[in-house]
């Protein structure tokens, strides 16, 4: 397993046993990422985080896993402020980057740049998001913490729920998911079900359900994703929609004791304010996640452990 | 020989043949070859002409050869294609085409928000997922491209 110079641009690149190592390292980091132990291993590297993009999360967790791990950063967040805007192709920015730093973050708004960016750049590129494309260490992320919850993903009963159109997330997490076993509910208003070509590529066949009432007993995990208002033509029909696949205390009422509410943030109403207090809230535990994860395949890719 | 009976087509010197066109598919064949107005050559086209295997489409051209980029359009749009080379008024070549293994600057990718369609420096690249029926990804935005779709975005 070579993982010293390696691009992490699609989920679907990664082995097991290489997501393995990726949570193993990740577990040994949590001390370092909480900032109750000192790290320097990446002490005089430098990481470049291109945003084409606004993020918070994502590009706020990778720096912060630079940082903890004794490196610096470089990067923008606002390309309307950068020579980008006058023109340049992405292939010319990626070149002039890769010379200044030696590990690439790049969230872009078309699917595809973050594997241009890997075959531009000589150092390693890590793909924070490509359009409608791949968003790996948000997967990776994911499993992490389902991972850390239950040890093992086979068998897991997961339910996806909301936007599983448009929702970026719920398509790379759906594929490894099934590639790992898990028996997959995908709960969606039909408007907004997971598209077929997503659904083609799943090792067994997910079940689709139109109601959680009916599958809130069985579920082992409950990842809900954002229903975006602009996706629906009247609002009167969204509100309706929203209302329908929220998590609520009531409905966690009758799930089992061990089960989990994940989202990828930010939420805007989807899980009721309640249900923070309550021992199945995992979402800020998830975002946490992002940073050891991050700070495991900084580590990997750089070659430092 | 059915055909050769049923066909009036001028024998041609020098040239190809292209055979085992499936039906309705010559015209494509023939737009993906850059083939139109005056080229200075004879072409003729049968149409749905019976073959031992069924029905067929013929395509042929005097003097004129095909490049292996050619090859590989005319694979995607009449995978069955038989690729003839005239000499002196005989075969002297019989070429099979074949869908390539991956597909390198031959199909523009059908997806307006892959990076591959946005001024970049980058061939189009896709992988072949099958070949019967044929179904192509995109090595950029992982994009899904079948059949019609192929045909229409071949470059
Ligand atoms: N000189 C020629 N001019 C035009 N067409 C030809 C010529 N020679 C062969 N063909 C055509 O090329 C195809 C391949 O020829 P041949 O090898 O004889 O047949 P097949 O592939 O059916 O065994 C046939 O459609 C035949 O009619
Ligand atoms: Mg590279
Ligand atoms: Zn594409």
């Amino acid at each position: 397993m070579m993982f010293k110079g390696k691009d992490i641009v699609s989920i679907k690149e990664l082995s097991k046993k290489e997501i393995d190592r990726i949570f193993e390292v990740a577990e040994e980091m949590i001390p370092i990422a909480r900032g109750e132990k000192k790290s320097e291993i990446l002490r005089g590297y430098v990481l470049a985080t291109l945003f084409f993009e606004p993020s918070t999360r994502t590009r706020l967790s990778f720096e912060t896993a630079m940082h903890r791990l004794g490196g610096g950063v470089i990067g923008f967040s606002n390309p309307k402020a950068t020579s980008i805007s006058k023109g340049e192709t992405l292939a010319d920015t990626i070149r002039i980057i890769d010379l200044y730093s030696d590990v690439i973050v790049i969230r872009h708004p078309y699917e595809g740049s973050a594997r241009l960016a890997a075959e531009f750049a000589q150092h390693p590129v890590i793909n924070a998001g490509d359009g409608a494309g791949q968003h790996p260490t948000q997967t990776l992320l994911d499993l992490f913490t389902m991972t850390r919850e239950f040890g093992d993903i086979k068998g897991l009963n997961i339910a996806l729920i909301g936007d599983l159109k448009y929702g970026r997330t719920v398509h790379s997490l759906a594929y490894i998911l099934s590639e790992l076993g898990a028996n997959i509910y995908l709960v969606s208003p039909p408007l907004l079900r997971m598209p077929k070509h997503i659904i083609r590529e799943l090792k067994s066949r997910p079940v689709e359900v139109d109601n959680l009432d009916d599958i809130v007993e069985e579920v082992d995990v409950f990842y809900v994703t954002r229903i975006q208002k602009e996706r629906f033509p009247d609002p009167t029909e969204y509100r309706k929609v929203a209302g329908t696949y929220s998590i609520t205390e009531k409905l966690l009422s009758k799930a089992k004791k061990s089960a989990i509410v994940m989202h990828p943030l930010p939420r805007v109403g989807e899980i009721a304010t309640e249900v923070d207090k309550l021992p199945h809230a995992r979402y800020f535990q998830q975002a946490f996640n992002g940073v050891p994860v991050r700070m495991a395949l900084l580590s990997l890719v750089l070659g430092v452990v | 020989m059915d055909e050769e009976k049923t066909l009036k087509v001028q024998k041609i010197k020098n040239g190809i043949v292209i055979d085992h066109i499936p039906c309705g598919r010559a015209l494509k064949v023939l737009k993906i070859l850059n083939i139109e107005g005056d080229i200075g050559s004879s072409v003729s086209i049968a149409m749905h002409v019976r073959s031992r295997y069924g029905w067929k489409d013929i395509v042929k051209i005097e003097d004129r050869y095909l490049e292996e980029k050619e090859l590989d359009k005319i694979a995607l749009v009449a995978p069955t294609a038989t690729v003839n080379i005239i000499k002196n008024y005989e075969v002297v070549r019989k070429h099979k085409v074949q869908v390539p293994d991956k597909i390198v600057g031959i199909v523009r990718c059908t997806n307006p928000r892959c990076i591959t369609n946005q001024n970049e420096p980058l061939t189009p690249e896709f992988y072949v997922i099958s070949k019967e029926p044929l179904i192509i990804k995109c090595k950029y935005c992982e994009r899904d491209m079948e059949s019609e779709e192929i045909i229409e975005n071949i470059i």
